[in-house]
């Protein structure tokens, strides 16, 4: 570590621009070179640091207590009208790659080119910038560009920011979290509960009746789609509750004439009876009242 | 006691120089904000530190909680926004301290550049922190997705499709982050294990990089 086992030894500042050029051997001074008040980390900056921090800590608490993080509703991939919007650090990014020249043919130069030369530049600033002068003053080129980065990078925060609330108003949109959070403040104004945003997973419904010999056709004709226990495989839904959805007139035609989406017609392999028999039994499927 | 203690260990294995070091090194004057209050620059890095100390303690205890698969993560988040005593209070912390890193350490690596810190010696420094920035960025990204609400679930998607218009590798990219061909089940298992275990482990290392660097060079002297 920089202080060794001599107890002469100090802390060896270099690289430092009061450091003259030319001056024979280069020796950089340490500290006790400058007129300063220098003090020990620990306890005495230490302690100020603590200060410092907990006033932070104060400060932050206070503001997660006043304003509650944000929680719209659970994901819902076929939701088409939702404007989707990244965090508020990527945003100038996601406005920079909306304009002409590096989106659609020349997205290359939006995602790799531009990017890749402006963070590498960032990445290797020290290797591009390897004068000894370290007042941003005395460097236009290095203080230049950063200030137009920095006003570039704030004027496409504030552009793609001001481009949602605008499109919120025409779409009319209230963000999520916010019409989720009003909806709770006015559930506990009323004394009630917060209305819930969670879907509860549907309760098993049991195959009713199953001794009925209805179940001998389902067992021939049913079983090879909808699974053995009725409870539908894939895209083929589930027999059990089907009662609820369905009423029998409408049970008779999809099974006699079939529906789109893979239900064959059965109206050739069955028999009026059989299929009056089916679907008094499958109109019987119902979820248990609660 | 604790005085006998520590001598025990210290006989055996000369723990002394170690934190000596730490403690009793020099606070110059012209990044001591008691002395000058435009020092305050200065002070960019340590709070930088500080919030990703509260962020990684908030996580511990938001894993505590949440569970990453696509029919619960929701759930649990709600029921620890909204359920949990103080739950609110520290996913808000989480929520909101991730910002706070990206504003801090914003403010660091501008103090850093304008006052020609990251010039010799301590290019590598410089390189070290600009990987820290872009690991806090991926964790923001990653982050992002876990509540798996409506809006996490479509700025991942615009997010990843971003990345699958780089040439040759972007498709590669979004499988990777996908685990798949869409934002799916897999996708959130992924972003977490991301999101908890690799960035983290990448973040620790890099700080200790860094703070090692800083040690052993000082802080760069009054301009």
């Amino acid at each position: 570590m920089a202080h060794g086992h001599k107890s002469n030894e100090k802390v060896v500042y270099v690289g430092d621009s009061r450091v003259k050029k030319g001056a024979g051997v280069q020796i950089p001074p340490d500290y006790t070179s400058y007129p300063g008040k220098s003090e020990a980390f620990i306890p005495n900056f230490l302690l100020k640091e603590w200060m410092v921090g907990c006033v932070v800590l104060v400060g932050f608490l206070v503001w997660t207590i006043a304003e509650p993080a944000p929680l719209g509703y659970p994901a819902d991939p076929t939701n088409a009208s939702f404007i989707p919007m990244p965090d508020w650090y990527f945003l100038f990014l996601y406005q920079f790659l909306k304009y002409p020249y590096v989106s659609q043919d020349y997205i290359v130069l939006g995602t790799m080119g531009i990017p890749a030369v402006l963070f590498g530049g960032l990445l290797l600033a020290p290797f591009l910038d390897t004068g000894k002068e370290r007042r941003f003053y005395r460097r236009p080129i290095a203080s230049s560009l950063m200030f137009l980065s920095l006003i570039a990078v704030v004027y496409l925060t504030v552009i793609s920011w001001s481009h949602y609330t605008h499109q919120l108003e025409i779409t009319n949109t209230i963000p999520e979290h916010h019409v989720r959070e009003e909806k709770a403040r006015e559930a506990v104004e009323k004394g009630q509960e917060p209305p819930s945003t969670v879907k509860k997973p549907a309760a098993p419904v049991a195959i009713v009746d199953a001794k009925d010999p209805a179940m001998d056709i389902v067992k021939a004709q049913c079983i090879g789609c909808h699974a053995t226990d009725l409870k539908g495989q894939g895209s083929f839904p589930a027999l059990t509750g089907v009662g609820d959805k369905y009423s029998k007139e409408e049970l008779v035609e999809i099974v006699t004439n079939g529906k789109s989406g893979g239900m064959p017609e059965f109206g050739s392999k069955l028999s009026a009876e059989e299929i009056d028999q089916l679907t008094t039994w499958l109109a019987k499927q119902k979820a248990p009242a609660k | 006691m604790f005085k006998n203690v520590y001598n025990w260990i210290d006989e055996r294995l000369d723990i002394t120089p170690l934190w000596r070091d730490v403690a009793d090194h020099e606070v110059p004057e012209h990044v001591n904000p008691a002395h000058h209050f435009s020092a305050f620059v200065y002070c960019f890095g340590g709070l930088t530190f500080f919030i990703t100390v509260i962020q990684i303690l908030s996580g511990m205890f938001l894993t505590m909680y949440y569970v990453p698969d696509i029919l619960n993560a929701y759930a649990s988040v709600d029921y620890l926004n909204h359920k949990v005593a103080f739950g609110g209070i520290v996913r808000g912390m989480h929520h909101f301290g991730a910002s706070l890193v990206i504003v801090m350490m914003f403010l660091h690596t501008l103090r850093v550049f304008f006052t020609g810190s990251y010039k010799a010696p301590r290019e590598m420094n410089w390189v070290v922190g600009m990987l820290i920035f872009f690991i806090m960025l991926g964790l923001g990204f990653t982050g992002y997705l876990l509540p798996w609400d409506n809006k996490a679930y479509f700025a991942t998607k615009v997010g990843v499709q971003i990345a699958e218009s780089v040439p040759y590798i972007g498709p590669y990219i979004a499988q990777f982050l996908y685990g798949g061909d869409i934002v799916g089940a897999q996708t959130l298992t992924r972003f977490f294990a991301i999101h908890v275990f690799f960035l983290p482990g990448a973040l620790i290392a890099m700080l200790a990089a860094h703070f090692l660097m800083i040690r052993k060079q000082g802080i760069s002297g009054p301009l």
